[in-house]
């Protein structure tokens, strides 16, 4: 049940597209209401594995990344499907992976057993890893939407796309912004404590983060890990306190990131910023709505869609009139699939070789992030950059690169 | 390397956590004592409380602390039921299976928690959750010195139904010789459950307790158990005054170990008391006898 | 070891080896790999608890080491991964011995025992997490390259063949250990510890013994996941997940049976993919199942399905009396 989505907009298809399908096709549509029956079995649908998380420890994340792919879909059919291949609609093949690398690998099997053309998705870094490693077995291609290991691209692969960005760019980005914003200010923040999570993505932000700080001219005067979950914050920020930092820089989950944000406010620990990187909750909605005075001022290097693309707006309000958070996940998902339905409406043909060579041909500019032009290197994406939110008032505002800022940077924090 | 009045900081943070530890533990440990089982479901019911706690929040704006009064006789009842009408009848009398059916039902309950919830991480928010104490130049945070205080006060209520009270005494004696209790007239199964649904009520003050500053999620009572079972070894398996004090103790280590070591380090050093002693003197450092 | 031991051993291989001649779809192939290196795990439980009576909680201890030893050889010193596999069924073992020699000395069983092996492997999953040594948080890749040198195939049969003959190995061992002296010892020791050494059975030996063999087949079954899935992080190796697993299908299975832990895996991992076909919306519909069937298991059918079908096969029989291996907890 709910395994693949049938398109719903199929009886709105158009005269023209008819027409499309060419004089021989035509003829034999006599009556224009027998057309859709007829049109579904003329352009065969193209199947599409969407791969997510939606049970386990990841499953609220896989659910928003769904809804960014269904939302997609939805769009791509409802005008009028992939054109080159006579309007075939797109159909949802959706996987389980359950927060776990062996379903992830299972689902993979599967989706390749009702024969996707192309498999977007995996989330987490380690789901990443497993499922792109299967799909490369049929040559199928794997567009990566969120998993930010470098590991996932440094294989070779060449199935392999991440549209976003990996670790290693992330960092770089959020330093060189966080120092670009720092000099802005007038060089205020001198002092730091790093603060993460012990599992991948904690750790290897921080182990980049030791060596690249320094050469900056930050101080890092310590590194805290805690895992996940955390039953207490308040030694971490103790710590903080006794050692009275400029900037705290946390990477962590949604959890553990409202703890530690609360329990900082409840000792009055006021540093003149938090600078989370990639940030569980830095960027969500919902933390913003549930603790705003702990939430203030709070900077995060994320992903994030181009504030001023009126489509990813549109796409915002759509997700928040569903009654669900607006998070990364679904523009980027989003984003992936119209990535994807471009490569196939160029390649002309559901053959994965062909897929992938668009893919490596791209340069769809119609997404909604702010990475202008995709120009696919290895399998990554040159242009995929994380960007600068900071939560001013009631709002997560882009306050960093200019270019794509809707409100001055409030920092150091009053 | 660290002040005085961090590390004193840090011991009382920790004291105050180890009292919502020792709470979580008095709930198995008198489980264990009584039933000689150690209820691996208990995590899962502790996150049970901990959602019933927001609900109420979220639904009737109820304060947390509140929730408790009512909360406490819904457990109870929870605790009752599934001992009498699951756990009982599903292991047949046998240790092994109690493991086993506890461990199923953990695994029941955290999933539909999970199919009910998803696994959103959630949090409430009350006036006070930010409130702290001023002790001297001390912060304390004044949702967990209620913590404190609330849990000394149900460990005496417990050590007191368990003396002075009819039931307690028939818990007493079941826990000591089942086969006698059974022959003057003591209807065991009831008392297992009354006993299983004590464990259980004992959780929802936890719960109620943990709420106004912690979060919760389907998975979140495994992050709990864990250090229950070692406050239940450390205190002596069955013994109320040993799983306060143990609790207490575990805090205070648990916190200076996350001081000097790191939080996530910090952990091993639960796990190594643990391992320690079971293996050197498993009838815990306060218990009396096996 | 009697012909009539053996043949069931040897018939169910050969059909489980035919079957990929049949079915080519990678999904079932896939499926079974995985399935069958749980299995193989879970075989490696029930020589220690279906056999012992020692219920441990934290299998992961020597999934884990299986799977890291298996990846940091091949990583960090260029060891071949053969050589990788049989190295990291030895720690299995080693791990085994040593964890075995602390709590057994100490005189722990039952709960106790439960307790201290699931700690263990917390400590461990800990420590893989966070020593930079084992790739802390970011896990171990082991490099694709896929030639049969490097236990790299191609195409998933062969995989399946080659975790097929470790399951039957360990089949026609736990047969073995059914019919020996030392398995003799061993049921002795689980059913009355005191009564087997009163009779002059060196309990310590023969379960230390018994937890080592446990300890380097699970071993083994962590050091294939890692091959198969050439990726590994302290949460897989060492994660409860894999201690619940191992622990579940002995238990649904038929407990302190030769067949027992296959059928498990089989049964449970099997409900899991029917009930997702059909509440996939539902999040974590498998895992209550898998929950429910344990508490089912535990209450209706305490020898497991092959407990289960035996005695519906003795009753059809009209026979009072069962010769099978059920383990009675009695005197525990």
């Amino acid at each position: 049940m709910g395994r693949s989505v049938q398109d719903p907009a199929l009886c709105g298809i158009s005269r023209r597209t008819v027409l499309k399908a060419g004089a021989a096709a035509a003829a034999f549509v006599a009556v224009p209401v027998a057309a859709p029956s007829i049109l579904r079995a003329q352009t065969p649908a193209v199947k599409i594995g969407i791969l997510q998380p939606v049970t386990g420890a990841l499953a609220h994340d896989g659910d928003l990344g769904r809804l960014g792919a269904e939302i997609a879909i939805n769009e791509i059919n409802a005008a009028g499907g992939i054109k080159s291949l006579g309007g075939a609609k797109i159909e949802m093949v959706f996987g389980d992976a359950r927060s776990t690398p062996e379903a992830g690998t299972q689902e993979v099997e599967r989706m390749q057993a009702e024969g996707v053309s192309a498999i977007v998705g995996g989330f987490a870094s380690p789901i990443c890893l497993a499922a792109s490693q299967a799909a490369a077995r049929y040559d199928l291609p794997y567009l990566v939407d969120v998993g930010v290991s470098d590991q996932i691209m440094a294989r070779g692969l060449t199935n392999t796309f991440r549209f976003s960005p990996g670790f290693g760019k992330v960092t770089q980005v959020a330093l060189d912004n966080l120092t670009a914003i720092n000099e802005r200010a007038g060089k205020p923040a001198k002092t730091v404590v790093l603060v993460h999570e012990d599992g991948l993505f904690g750790s290897g932000l921080a182990k980049l983060l030791q060596t690249e700080l320094p050469k900056r001219g930050f101080e890092i005067l310590e590194t805290i890990a805690h895992p996940t979950p955390a039953r207490d914050m308040s030694n971490v920020a103790l710590r903080i306190r006794s050692l009275n930092p400029d900037l705290v820089i946390p990477s962590n989950y949604y959890g553990e990131f409202v703890l530690l944000a609360r329990t900082m406010q409840q000792q009055r620990i006021k540093p003149k910023g938090v600078y989370a990187i990639l940030g569980g909750a830095a960027s969500n909605g919902r933390f913003v709505k549930e603790f705003p005075q702990a939430a203030q001022n709070v900077i995060d290097c994320n992903h994030w869609h181009d504030p001023k693309n009126p489509k990813a707006l549109a796409l915002r309000k759509a997700v928040e009139d569903q009654g669900k958070s607006f998070a990364y996940n679904v523009p980027l998902n989003y984003s992936n699939l119209l990535l994807l339905a471009d490569a196939i409406e160029r390649a002309a043909s559901t053959d994965r070789k062909k897929i992938i060579e668009a893919l490596n041909a791209s340069s769809f500019a119609g997404h909604i992030m702010p990475y202008g032009p995709t120009k696919f290197v290895n399998g990554q994406n040159e242009g995929a950059t994380p960007i600068n939110t900071q939560i001013q008032g009631s709002d997560i505002k882009v306050i960093f690169p200019e270019a794509f800022a809707e409100a001055k940077a409030n920092f150091p924090a009053a | 390397m660290y002040s005085p009045q961090i590390i004193l900081e840090a011991a009382l943070n920790g004291l105050m956590t180890g009292a919502v530890y020792a709470l979580i533990a008095l709930g198995l440990t008198l489980i264990y004592g009584v039933l000689h089982i150690i209820n691996f479901a208990h995590g899962a019911l502790l996150t049970c409380a901990m959602f019933a706690v927001w609900l109420a929040w979220a639904w009737l704006g109820m304060d947390p602390y509140l929730v408790i009064v009512p909360l406490v006789p819904l457990m109870f009842a929870l605790g009752y039921g599934l001992q009498r009408f699951v756990v009982g009848p599903a292991s047949h009398g046998d240790d092994g299976n109690i493991l086993l059916v506890t461990l199923g039902l953990s695994i029941v309950l955290e999933n539909v928690l999970l199919a009910l919830f998803q696994s959103d991480t959630r949090t409430l928010d009350t006036d006070y959750s930010f409130q702290v104490v001023a002790l001297g130049p001390l912060l304390l945070s004044y949702p967990r010195v209620i913590g404190l205080g609330v849990a000394i006060v149900v460990t005496g209520l417990l050590w007191l139904v368990l003396n002075r009270t009819d039931t307690g005494k028939a818990i007493r004696a079941v826990a000591k010789e089942k086969l006698g209790a059974n022959l003057v007239g003591i209807d065991v199964p009831h008392i297992y459950a009354v006993t299983f649904g004590l464990g259980c009520a004992c959780l929802a003050v936890a719960a109620g307790l943990l709420m106004p500053t912690f979060y919760v999620n389907p998975r979140i009572g495994g992050a709990f158990v864990l250090v229950a079972f070692t406050v239940v070894v450390l205190g002596g398996m069955g013994s109320i005054p040993g799983a306060l004090l143990g609790g207490l103790f575990i805090g205070v280590v648990e916190s200076l170990c996350g001081l000097f070591l790191g939080d996530s380090l910090g952990q091993i050093g639960i796990f190594l008391i643990f391992i320690a002693v079971l293996l050197v003197r498993p009838t815990g450092l306060f218990g009396a006898k096996a | 070891m009697t012909a009539r031991d053996l043949i069931p051993i040897a018939v169910l291989a050969v059909l489980a080896a035919l079957l990929p001649l049949v079915v080519t779809s990678s999904t079932v192939l896939n499926f079974l790999v995985f399935t069958l290196i749980v299995s193989l795990g879970a075989q490696g439980w029930n020589i220690l608890g279906g056999f012992g009576g020692q219920f441990s909680f934290g299998h992961a201890a020597f999934f884990g080491t299986g799977a890291y030893v298996t990846a940091i050889l091949q990583l960090r010193y260029g060891v071949n991964a053969w050589a990788g596999l049989a190295l990291a069924t030895a720690a299995g073992a080693l791990v085994g011995w040593v964890i075995g020699f602390l709590s057994f000395r100490s005189g722990l069983r039952g709960s106790y025992f439960a307790l201290v092996t699931l700690a263990f492997a917390e400590v461990f999953r800990i420590l893989a997490n966070a020593a930079s040594f084992t790739g802390g948080a970011a896990g171990l890749l082991i490099k694709l390259d896929v030639r049969p040198a490097n236990l790299q195939f191609d195409d998933r049969a062969v995989f399946y063949w080659l975790v097929l003959a470790f399951v039957t190995a360990t089949l026609l061992l736990t047969r073995w250990i059914q019919r020996s002296r030392f398995g003799a010892q061993l049921v002795a020791v689980r059913e009355n510890e005191d009564a087997a050494k009163a009779l002059g059975v060196d309990s310590l030996k023969v379960k230390l013994r018994a937890i080592a063999l446990s300890g380097a087949v699970t071993a083994l079954s962590g050091c294939l996941y890692a091959q198969y899935f050439l990726y590994i992080d302290a949460n897989i190796a060492y994660g409860s997940w894999i201690s619940v697993e191992l622990l579940l299908a002995p238990i649904i299975g038929g407990v302190g049976t030769v067949f027992g832990p296959v059928v498990g895996a089989l049964t449970l991992h099997g409900l899991g993919e029917v009930a997702k076909q059909f509440a996939g919306r539902i999040p974590g519909i498998d895992l209550i199942v898998f929950g429910g069937v344990l508490v089912l298991a535990v209450a209706f059918a305490r020898g497991g399905i092959l407990g289960l079908l035996e005695r519906l096969r003795d009753r059809g029989r009209g026979m009072v009396t069962r010769g099978t291996k059920e383990v009675s907890h009695a005197g525990r």
